[in-house]
């Protein structure tokens, strides 16, 4: 489904962000990558959502270049890959359900979809009480069940999702991590970066473990080891 | 925004009022052809024929020997020439025509076809004086200021207009800054250039609609504050009255000009977050 072939990415001659990465994730795979801060993490994420170019090396989803895709196709491309970030990119004047709804409505969805389907998103991440509050009335752990709600309202084919647990309290974490595992039993294929110890090893998942731009460890039921 | 539209209206109304002025000076601006005492009415009407004929005039008007003759009178009321006149007896002036080209530059043209057609069919002289001659270096001179002020009134509106527009380009890129984030959210989830740009341009032009209504009711009040002083000053226009009876043409170049400057600056300013 996804394959990094041989990528390196170099932003000067001094500093290689990535060097020589090939692995590749199958469908409905839960793949956890770690690493220190700056071991190349986001870059990866960012190299898949092809916000950033390789220097050298390709990135493949479904068999094709993500960097060879014409405009509307990479607008396809990112409405099948779903995001969270670790500081939820809400918009603070957009309630939760309308948080939501934008992303329907910018996938071209039609209001009797959106109608129908928030409200069951919702449910899905424990948030169908909370709809008409809008962000700042909610906790970390709400807004990134909201984020998360969003990244798969358009039932993407993965789910990306960067430090989501980095900004919330242990209880709040084992939330995210339980409702991520929930979305990948439902088939969405997952990609989590974090530094939490406790989530790695509580997943019992493949984790590949990256140490200044370069893979050193891929194991397929790994723990946090660094 | 308003101010950009304010300066588009301004300019129309500055072209309009020396427009006005420099017509008014154009207008007093004329050739006479007096003829001899013997030209027949025949050949002076031939000629006026010809003349009206020629594109380059706009009006010729015919003064018979009598009316020369009471018009130097009247003029002449109390003073010595009269008796003069009356010494020579009976009427020594000859017909005149009084000569209004399209633009004061082609009086030369029309001078110069007067020189060609100066005697009759029987060889004898016909015209007495053409005071174009005399006029030559005062409608020279008025010919280059009217083209001058032209120019510099073009190129002041094309600058303030440029000006203007750089102005409304960047007060609508700052409320597009703002607003980055949500861009940003709205490409990660996929959305097309065109459904992101989409509401941005129909703000740009809401700004553009309001804008526009705004400078019409300043200008408004302003034309009426203004319209006798104008009136005053450049004689033949009364500014309020100029936007009452235009009022369709301004508001259509001031209301279309906030519209187009609304949607083009909003689709330049959302372009650059549309890159990545």
């Amino acid at each position: 489904m996804i394959h990094f072939d041989n990528v390196s990415k170099k932003y000067d001659e001094d500093s290689m962000v990535l060097d020589s990465i090939t692995f590749s994730v199958e469908p409905n795979e839960f793949l956890s990558i770690v690493g220190h801060s700056g071991a190349g993490k986001t870059t990866l994420l960012k190299m898949l959502l092809a916000q950033d170019k390789p220097t050298s090396g390709s990135v493949f989803m479904k068999s094709k270049d993500v960097n060879s895709l014409r405009k509307h196709e990479l607008n396809e491309l990112r409405r099948s890959i779903g995001t969270v970030f670790q500081d939820f990119k809400l918009l603070p004047d957009k309630t939760v359900f309308e948080n939501i709804a934008f992303a329907m409505e910018a996938a071209g969805k039609t209001d009797e979809e959106i109608e129908s389907d928030v409200p069951y998103v919702l449910e899905l991440v424990g948030l169908d009480q909370k709809a008409w509050r809008f962000p700042e009335q909610l906790s970390g752990g709400e807004k990134q069940r909201v984020a998360i709600a969003r990244a798969i309202i358009n039932q993407p084919d993965i789910l990306i999702a960067d430090e989501p647990t980095g900004n919330l309290d242990p209880l709040h974490t084992q939330d995210i991590v339980h409702i991520l595992q929930r979305i990948n039993d439902l088939g969405t294929t997952v990609l989590l970066t974090t530094h939490n110890k406790g989530v790695i090893d509580s997943l019992e998942k493949r984790v590949i473990t990256l140490e200044n731009g370069k893979i050193i460890r891929d194991d397929p039921e790994g723990k946090y080891v660094l | 925004m308003v101010i950009a539209l304010s300066v588009i209206g301004s300019v129309m109304f500055m072209n309009a009022a020396f427009g006005a002025t420099l017509r008014s000076i154009q207008d007093k601006v004329d050739i006479n052809v007096n003829f001899v005492p013997d030209a027949s009415e025949q050949e002076i009407f031939d000629l006026k024929t010809s003349l009206e004929a020629l594109p380059e005039v706009a009006h010729v008007g015919y003064v018979s020997r009598e009316e020369v003759l009471a018009d130097f009178r009247e003029k002449h009321k109390d003073q010595v020439n009269l008796q003069a006149l009356e010494e020579v007896g009976g009427n020594p002036f000859g017909a005149r025509l009084n000569i209004r080209a399209e633009d004061p530059s082609q009086y030369q043209g029309v001078a110069d076809f007067l020189g060609n057609r100066n005697t009759s069919i029987s060889g004898d002289q016909i015209i007495d004086e053409v005071n174009f001659l005399e006029n030559k270096e005062v409608i020279d001179r008025l010919s280059k200021i009217i083209n001058s002020t032209e120019t510099f009134g073009f190129g002041l509106a094309l600058l303030l207009i440029i000006i203007s527009i750089l102005i409304t380009f960047n007060t609508i890129r700052l409320a597009i800054y703002v607003s980055r984030e949500e861009i940003g959210v709205m490409r990660l989830v996929g959305a097309s250039a065109s459904y992101i740009r989409g509401p941005f341009v129909f703000t740009g032009i809401t700004y553009g609609l309001v804008a526009s209504l705004i400078t019409l009711i300043i200008f408004y009040i302003g034309t009426f504050w203004l319209g006798d002083l104008t009136e005053r000053v450049f004689g033949s226009i009364n500014i309020f009255e100029y936007y009452i009876s235009n009022f369709g043409q301004i508001s259509l170049v001031v209301v279309g000009s906030g519209i187009i400057m609304g949607a083009v600056s909003s689709y330049l300013a959302v372009m650059k977050y549309l890159k990545s």
